[in-house]
Parts: structure tokens; C-alpha cells; sequence
């Protein structure tokens, strides 16, 4: 057995270069610097060296800001595919192995549970389930973690990993955008804590959305999040987009995040701002 | 016949009844007219009867379609344009003011796009900016104030993906109106009159009746971008269309839209009078019944509405409990 995977230059997809990829000893995918696996996973999928965050699965992410064990719901609900959607694979068949994947039948995982003893509800987005892309299962899904929010009097955090809207299901997945948002106004008026804690990717519909409107929106550090995607970007103006360009500092900096936070220090600076937030 | 051609059989029968009907007082050529016209109109009736999702994209984007500005001509009096959004700056590709529908005062909200070279560049092609939509909740705010009732006219190609418009927070923009707008005490009608495109169009489309014309698209991604992104080529921008069911009709199915405005035979930019007098009569009903409502209610009606979409029983299903 080798010591080190190949690095298969072919292969720098975002998804490969930002998880931490399997094997004893990894590479960060930032500073290059060889990392023991468990080392990295025991830092939160931090790297040590230079502080690159890895991607996280939806679970790991409740794991991480839940106290303890935390209860799922509305985990059964399924897409049926309502367009019978198929581009160069059929859409059933993503769905599938979305599932096969991530052990979840869509891109958002609901839970309730407690962050530093304070009961509240997190839903936290799957990019390993077709990009995390939003289309009604998760539109439906959110929006019933706000009404469970507004049914129970708690806060809720959202943790947003996600390309945006899925084109699979049409006009369908936009619509989820004004249903969740139309939610949030409720919980608005009910003054009850909505934190956005945007991860990277943040993009598309969904930052037109519910990532936008947290009362506090929280970024993990060089996370892209954005509206358009860089290429989209760079095919408008024609010009090479500058350094950090939409990155979670770059938000900060134009006034579109309150606070970047690294992921070590995440769940007090949440359950600290909760604090200083509730009624 | 390529399928973007649609027209050009529309288009020589159109340049021979002009030229019939340039000899007025001649029975000829005015019986020829009456001939051609026939013909004409059979032909409209034959091709536009039968619009694939890309021909109806095609068409939606057609230059010679009315714009709000167009719409306001035609349907109100009054108009007061007012500009800017008190923070940066104001938008040209999105219209605002203040105007009489049949001697009740009214809000008018609208993408507007140029015709010539100078005026499109003048309009961003229709893509708003941040301004553009924080101008437009500005007076949707006002019009609330006021108890105005807001129509909104929408057609863009998408909220404009610039490096200014990310720097000035276009997604922010865009998620402050889908929430604002959901509360609003006053009636929203929404009229999809060309290119629905995605949040740049939705960001001003969260309504109490969402309407759309015949021909209009409303789409999550332009077909263009879904055929980029999923067969990796813009190429197939006709299957994507089709694929990802744009149409007024399609939507109207899927409980998406309330009514689909019927177009001329020709389309849209065929008849303006003719488009004009089929939205003026839908306007007109939807406005009374939501003047009928009480205006606090109508945040609850407008969420229900939002609410079921997705949820008919049909876009997703419980799975046996064995996760």
C-alpha cells in the first residue's frame, strides 16, 4: 500500500481538491503540506499548517455545533423528479446516487438539538448531493425548519454549502427562493434568532435568498460567495477577476457579512452571538 | 427549416400585403390584400399554434415586443417616473413610478430594455443592478405607505452578473426583496410579459397573482446556461428549453402562475393594440378582486400561495422510512 496517493493531475475538480480526501496521509489542498488524515479530521478538517478549510459533510457539520445527539426530521422527504428531467444522465439517477453518496435523499439535512445548552433548530446543506442545489425537497425542507423554529420559539442556524438553484427542477427550485424567504419574514416578525452561516460554496439562488437574510450572516474564512460564479463573471466583463474576489473576506470587507469565523471557533462565536441575541 | 426560422415565412407574406395595400382605391389590389391578410393570419395561426420552448424563447426575446414603458403608454396616464435608490445610484434597466389605471392610482415596477444599440447599452440589456432592485423595494415601500396597489412588469435576461453588481451585494439585494415583498400590505400583480429570468426576475415578481403572455418563458437558468453547464454545450439551448419546461403553459400546469394571457396570432410584437386590450382586461379583474380583500390579509393569502408551490403531492413524496 502506498504512503501517499498519487496526485492525479487530471483531477483538481472543486469537490477533490476541497474534501479531505481519503488515505493515511493527505495533502492540503492550499499549502501543499502533507497532513496525518486523522490529525486534520480531529482539527475540524482544518489544516494545521495554513488554516484551508475543508469541506464538510452536512453530518459532520451537526456534529461539530451540536452539544450532543441531535434529532432529524423531515428526513424521508423525496424528490419525484416532477420535470422527468434528463440531460446527459437522468435526473432519477443523480438522485439516486446522491442518496447512495451521502446516505440522505436530498442536499439539506434538518435537526434540532443544543448548542452550548440553548435548544435550537440547525439545517445544514449536503454539497455532496448534486452540488448542493436547491430544488423543492430542499425548499420544502427549509422552509419547514423555519415553521418548526416559529412553532417551538427557537432560533435557527442554516448552514448554506451550495451552487444554487436546481436546474433539474426547473422553475420549480427558483420558486423555493421566494417560499423560504416569505418563511423568514414570519420568523421576523416573531423576533426569533435566524443566523445564515455561509460555507464554501455559497452561490446562486440560494445567497439570493435565505444566505442573505440571516439577522447575523457568518462566513467561514475563503469561502466563494456570490451571487453569479466567477466564470459567469469573467465571460460579462472579459477581464480576469482580481485575487480573494468574492471570497468570505472580500463580503466582509463590502459590508455583506457580519463576522468571518474560523471553523475552530465557530460553535462558541454562534452560541455566544444566540446568547446576546434572544429575547 | 432550422428551428430558429419560424418567422421568415411570416415575414415575406407580411412585405406583400404591404405592398397590396400600398395602392388604396385600386380593387385589385385590395382584393389581393384581403387575400394575403387571410393568408397571413392562417399562417400566424399555423406556425405560433405550434411553438417549440426554444421558438417561444425566441420569441419572448423579441425586440419588437412591448416593454413596460411600452405597457405604461398604453394602459396609464399620469406616469411620474421616479429614480434612484437613495444609497448608490439609480438603474435604467429598472423602471419605477407612480401612474392612473382607470383613474386609480397605481405603482408600476418594470424591467425595461433599450431597442437600439445606444438604448440597450443605456438599459444593461434589462439586467438590473443592486440599485435597481433597493430603487424598486423603495417604492414598493412607498407604494405599501400609501396603500398603492403594485404591478410588476418582468423581462430580463437575469439580475446582471458583473463584478460591480457582486461588489454591491446583488444577491443581498435580491434575498431583501423576495422577504419584503412577501409582507407587503398592498395588492401585487405580476405580469411576465417576455424573458423571466431567474432571481433578477423574481426578486421583483413575488405577487399576489403572477400572470404571464402566451409566449413568455420564466426559467431558473437561461436555456443557454443549463445546456453550458449540463451537456457542456450552449449549443443545445433547445433541448434545455424544452427539458426544463419554461413555458406559460408549463408552469401554468404546475400551479406555478395564475393566467396566461393570450398574444395576437402573430405574437406579441405582431399586434401591440391588440396585446394591450387582452392584458388590460386581466389587470383589470385581478385588480378588483384584490381591492375586494382585506389589504391586512393579504401577506397570509400571498404566503399560502408561495407555500404550495412544490407541495402539490406530485414534486416530491415521503420515502418508506428505511434511510
Amino acid at each position: 500500500m502506498a504512503w501517499f496517493r498519487r496526485e492525479d493531475a487530471s483531477l483538481p475538480s472543486g469537490e477533490q481538491a476541497s474534501r479531505v480526501p481519503e488515505g493515511l496521509w493527505i495533502k492540503c489542498g492550499a499549502c501543499k503540506e502533507i497532513l496525518y488524515r486523522k490529525e486534520v479530521i480531529q482539527n475540524l478538517s482544518v489544516c494545521s499548517k495554513c488554516g484551508f478549510h475543508f469541506r464538510i459533510s452536512a453530518r459532520e457539520r451537526l456534529a461539530m455545533l451540536f452539544d450532543g445527539d441531535w434529532e432529524e426530521f423531515d428526513e424521508s422527504l423525496v424528490s419525484a423528479d416532477p420535470l422527468r428531467f434528463r440531460d446527459t444522465k437522468a435526473y432519477a439517477a443523480r438522485l439516486k446516487d446522491g442518496k447512495a453518496k451521502t446516505q440522505s435523499y436530498d442536499a439539506l439535512v434538518s435537526a434540532i438539538g443544543a448548542m452550548e445548552g440553548q435548544r435550537l433548530v440547525i439545517a445544514a446543506m449536503e454539497y455532496g448531493f448534486i452540488g448542493g442545489s436547491m430544488g423543492v425537497v430542499v425548499g420544502e425542507k427549509v422552509t419547514r425548519a423555519i415553521e418548526r423554529a416559529l412553532a417551538e420559539s427557537l432560533p435557527i442556524v442554516v448552514v448554506s454549502c451550495s451552487g444554487g438553484a436546481r436546474m433539474m427542477e426547473g422553475t420549480l427550485s427558483l420558486m423555493q427562493m421566494a417560499k423560504i424567504s416569505a418563511a423568514l419574514a414570519r420568523l421576523d416578525d416573531a423576533r426569533l434568532p435566524f443566523i445564515s452561516l455561509m460555507t464554501d460554496p455559497t452561490t446562486g439562488g440560494v445567497t439570493a435568498s435565505y444566505a442573505m437574510l440571516g439577522d447575523l450572516n457568518v462566513a467561514e474564512p475563503g469561502a466563494l460567495i456570490g451571487f453569479a460564479g466567477p466564470r459567469v463573471i469573467e465571460q460579462t466583463i472579459r477581464q480576469k477577476l482580481p485575487e480573494g474576489f468574492q471570497r468570505s473576506e472580500f463580503l466582509l470587507e463590502h459590508g455583506m457579512v457580519d463576522i468571518v469565523v474560523d471553523r475552530r471557533e465557530l460553535k462558541k462565536t454562534l452560541a455566544r452571538s444566540l446568547r446576546l441575541l434572544r429575547a | 427549416m432550422a428551428e430558429g426560422d419560424f418567422e421568415a415565412p411570416l415575414l415575406t407574406l407580411q412585405k406583400r400585403l404591404d405592398e397590396a395595400r400600398a395602392f388604396p382605391g385600386d380593387p385589385a389590389k385590395e382584393k389581393e390584400a384581403a387575400k394575403l391578410a387571410d393568408e397571413l393570419l392562417k399562417a400566424q395561426r399555423e406556425i405560433y399554434g405550434k411553438l417549440t420552448p426554444w421558438q417561444k424563447t425566441l420569441v419572448a426575446r423579441n425586440g419588437n415586443r412591448p416593454y413596460t414603458l411600452d405597457y405604461v403608454n398604453a394602459l396609464f396616464t399620469e406616469w411620474t417616473e421616479i429614480h434612484g435608490d437613495r444609497r448608490f445610484g439609480d438603474d435604467p434597466a429598472l423602471v419605477c413610478g407612480f401612474a392612473l389605471y382607470k383613474e386609480r392610482p397605481i405603482a408600476v415596477i418594470g424591467h425595461q430594455k433599450g431597442r437600439d444599440t445606444k438604448q440597450k447599452i443605456y438599459r444593461n440589456f434589462g439586467m438590473p443592478k443592486p440599485e435597481g432592485y433597493r430603487k424598486a423595494m423603495r417604492v414598493m415601500e412607498l407604494a405599501a405607505k400609501f396603500r398603492r396597489p403594485i404591478l410588476t412588469f418582468i423581462d430580463t435576461p437575469g439580475a446582471y452578473p458583473g463584478l460591480d453588481a457582486e461588489e454591491r451585494g446583488q444577491a443581498e439585494a435580491i434575498a431583501w426583496n423576495l422577504r419584503e415583498m412577501a409582507r407587503l400590505q398592498v395588492p401585487v400583480i405580476v405580469l411576465v410579459t417576455g424573458e423571466g429570468g431567474s432571481g433578477g426576475a423574481l426578486a421583483i415578481a413575488v405577487g399576489d397573482r403572477v400572470n404571464m403572455l402566451e409566449h413568455s418563458v420564466y426559467s431558473v437558468i437561461s436555456p443557454e446556461g443549463c445546456a453550458s453547464i449540463l451537456w457542456r454545450d450552449a449549443g443545445r439551448a433547445s433541448e434545455a428549453a424544452a427539458a426544463m419546461k419554461i413555458t406559460a403553459v408549463d408552469l401554468k400546469g404546475m400551479g406555478l402562475i395564475d393566467d396566461v394571457i393570450p398574444e395576437p396570432p402573430g405574437g406579441a410584437h405582431s399586434d401591440h393594440e391588440l396585446l394591450f386590450k387582452n392584458v388590460d382586461a386581466v389587470l383589470d379583474r385581478q385588480l378588483e378582486e384584490l381591492l375586494a380583500q382585506d389589504a391586512a390579509t393579504l401577506p397570509a393569502t400571498r404566503y399560502d400561495k408561495f407555500r404550495q408551490m412544490g407541495r402539490l403531492g406530485r414534486e416530491f413524496l415521503e420515502a418508506p422510512a428505511t434511510v
